[in-house]
């Protein structure tokens, strides 16, 4: 097979003019490193934001209280796994096996989303995570169905398909709470005071404060600011909190004639950072359950290995 | 109804007990297989129950004395080779009642014949498995052994006839014994040797006595529902 | 964590007919030990909600894949014979069943 001599420039040039035609990259595709290293940083804190995310509501399966719920919850858990699937799966095309990456989320060495690492207190945060932290997901997510990595792009495609039911069970649930008995409105609201700011922490820094974002743009990895998408995301909440019967805990929030926005409150960004340096109230627990699974399974894994090892010919 | 109640709090209670993996399994493609067959057996459970009443009432308002599931489906998760090994005695049973009450034609018969290509696979995944563990390692190999041996006295208990199901208990016991000695075989595993039921004329789980996990369980199960009496959620 | 290499599995690609009468069309990949496992792995995550009636699992390491220095011999010579397209004929209007 005669290969064609082409220099890097060449091979940039293919690249950026299918950015510029709105095409996508695929694995075997020539590729910027620092594009494949913005790629790999993105898709591992997807992937461990998925299955680090099973954690809070998995919380709550064993006390659902009925039997629907608790089909409901389980489903929804299980999707989290299957997701963090696609994602790792996806990743893997550019080269970065799943181990390598689940050793780094185990060793500190790459994140997941912080808003994991806030606790599920009562029933209703099963409500108020579905709601707001999934809500706040997809309207990250749903453009990333047009990210510049196709591999991404069409695990995205279908994450986003079978996220839909996620957050209307949580709006559901959470409808069911604040039409209940006091007790359970009390306990709708209570989740949404907790819930409400983490949400809009989800979207990131401030633009003009975040590290990644313009050149995550300008790769069409990223396809709109995170001011952008958190304002996006304020807009449609708030008439969906009054359908809820529900108080969103913010006194500045209120409607910008002029901008055709809601103006809110000042998002306190020290809690962010703290959290994000590990202090925030579940980081140990999550990570330490996390490490123990892997660990307590090691034995499993290499049971299984070792069966295929022994019984390999028989299969061929 | 006696037998949906039997059947149903079998299945609800495996049910949760494999809900308790959520997170913890030994891989992540177990996370998805695991909660497919919770997700499962809570769908019959729901479906049992509600032939016997109203399925939350039944769940969440019982005492533990008025549960009517073998003692096996109860027994915690241990580690991933109990949970197989439960899986494994479980679902053979499951399937071959299954098969008879779809063939029977009685009450039971449209769930039954739904419910049994799901608890096929259930079967086919515990016997993978069993196969993987009991022959993959010396250490998965000790654990699978400890694993039947500590849960082999509670597999007497799946055979006692329910009142309501028309089958043989004979011969589903005789073939449950087949297809599990022909697994463990393959497996490397021997058939446990110990006493098939635990010594006590107060009967088991059929007859609503259970062990001592079991109230724990329901503990955590119902706390949140039996706290808002007449909630709806 | 040192036991976690020996217990590594290996990676497989996943193939889904969606429905009769449609091709396998490639769905994503995981890990399992042994092809058996895959095609259950398989099975439980790309196809739980009915997805498929049919799934193939191939070990990721035997896809030989064209690199992109092949690309231009591999695919340009289809593309300047659009004879092969139907597209490619005009047809009088009203002529039907072509």
């Amino acid at each position: 097979m005669t290969t064609m001599a082409a220099d890097a420039g060449a091979y940039e040039a293919v690249f950026d003019a299918a950015l510029a035609a709105d095409e996508r990259i695929e694995p075997r595709d020539w590729m910027p490193d620092d594009y494949r290293a913005s790629l790999v940083r993105q898709m591992a804190q997807h992937a461990h934001s998925e299955i680090i995310g099973m954690q809070p509501e998995a919380n709550w399966i064993t006390r659902a209280p009925s039997l629907r719920r608790k089909a409901i919850l389980m489903a929804k858990v299980q999707d989290e796994a299957g997701h963090g699937l696609y994602l790792y799966s996806a990743a893997e095309t550019l080269g970065t096996s799943r181990d390598e990456l689940l050793d780094k989320l185990h060793s500190g060495r790459q994140k997941y989303s912080s808003i994991f690492n806030y606790p599920t207190l009562t029933w209703a945060d099963m409500g108020a995570i579905g709601w707001l932290v999934d809500g706040a997901a997809i309207t990250n997510q749903v453009p990333l169905c047009r990210c510049s990595y196709g591999p991404y792009a069409r695990a995205m495609v279908r994450i986003c398909k079978e996220e839909s039911f996620h957050q209307r069970q949580g709006y559901e649930l959470l409808l069911a709470l604040s039409q209940g008995t006091e007790a359970q409105h009390a306990m709708a609201q209570d989740a949404v005071d907790r819930w409400w700011w983490p949400s809009l922490m989800m979207f990131g820094p401030p633009d003009d404060a975040s590290a990644h974002s313009a050149q995550s743009m300008a790769w069409k990895i990223k396809r709109h600011s995170n001011d952008e998408l958190r304002q996006r995301f304020v807009d449609i909440c708030v008439p969906q909190a009054e359908s809820l019967g529900l108080t969103l805990p913010d006194p500045d929030l209120r409607w910008n004639e002029e901008r055709g926005h809601h103006d809110f409150g000042a998002i306190d960004w020290s809690e962010f950072h703290e959290v994000l340096r590990g202090n925030g109230p579940c980081n140990t627990q999550r990570i330490s359950q996390r490490r123990r699974a892997h660990e307590e399974g090691a034995w499993v894994r290499e049971a299984a290995a070792a069966y295929a090892a022994k019984h390999g010919e028989e299969q061929a | 109804m006696t037998a949906a109640l039997a059947l149903g709090d079998d299945a609800l209670v495996l049910s949760h007990r494999l809900g308790e993996w959520a997170g913890h399994a030994p891989v992540l493609e177990e996370e998805v297989a695991l909660a497919n067959i919770a997700l499962d057996l809570l769908g019959q459970a729901r479906v049992l129950l509600s032939l016997a009443g109203d399925e939350d009432e039944l769940a969440y308002l019982r005492e533990e004395r008025a549960f009517r599931n073998v003692q096996l489906v109860e027994q915690p998760n241990g580690d991933f080779a109990h949970t197989i090994a439960r899986q494994l005695c479980f679902s053979t049973y499951q399937e071959l009642l299954y098969e008879r009450l779809a063939r029977g034609g009685g009450p039971f018969a449209p769930l039954a014949a739904k419910a049994v290509k799901e608890v096929a696979y259930h079967r086919d995944h515990a016997e993978h498995w069993t196969l993987r563990l009991g022959d993959g390692t010396a250490d998965s190999h000790e654990r699978m052994r400890t694993a039947l041996e500590a849960l082999w006295r509670f597999t007497g208990e799946l055979f006692e006839p329910v009142e309501g199901c028309e089958v043989e208990w004979d011969t589903l016991h005789a073939d449950w014994l087949d297809r599990l000695t022909s697994v463990l075989k393959r497996a490397t595993l021997e058939v446990p040797e110990g006493p098939r039921r635990g010594a006590w004329a107060a009967g088991a789980g059929r007859q609503g006595v259970h062990t001592e996990s079991f109230g724990r369980m329901l503990a955590e199960m119902q706390h949140l529902h039996r706290s808002h009496p007449g909630a709806t959620w | 964590m040192s036991g976690d290499r020996s217990g590594a599995w290996p990676l497989w690609e996943v193939f889904v007919r969606s429905r009769r009468g449609l091709s396998h069309t490639h769905a994503g990949s995981l890990h399992a030990p042994d092809a058996e496992m895959a095609l259950r792995n398989a099975r439980d995550l790309y196809t739980r909600r009915s997805e498929g009636v049919s799934i193939w699992v191939v070990p990721s390491t035997a896809v030989t894949a064209s690199s992109p220095d092949e690309k231009d011999p591999f695919f340009e010579p289809s593309a300047d014979k659009p004879y092969r397209h139907p597209t490619f004929y005009e047809i009088p209007e009203g002529v039907q069943h072509l």
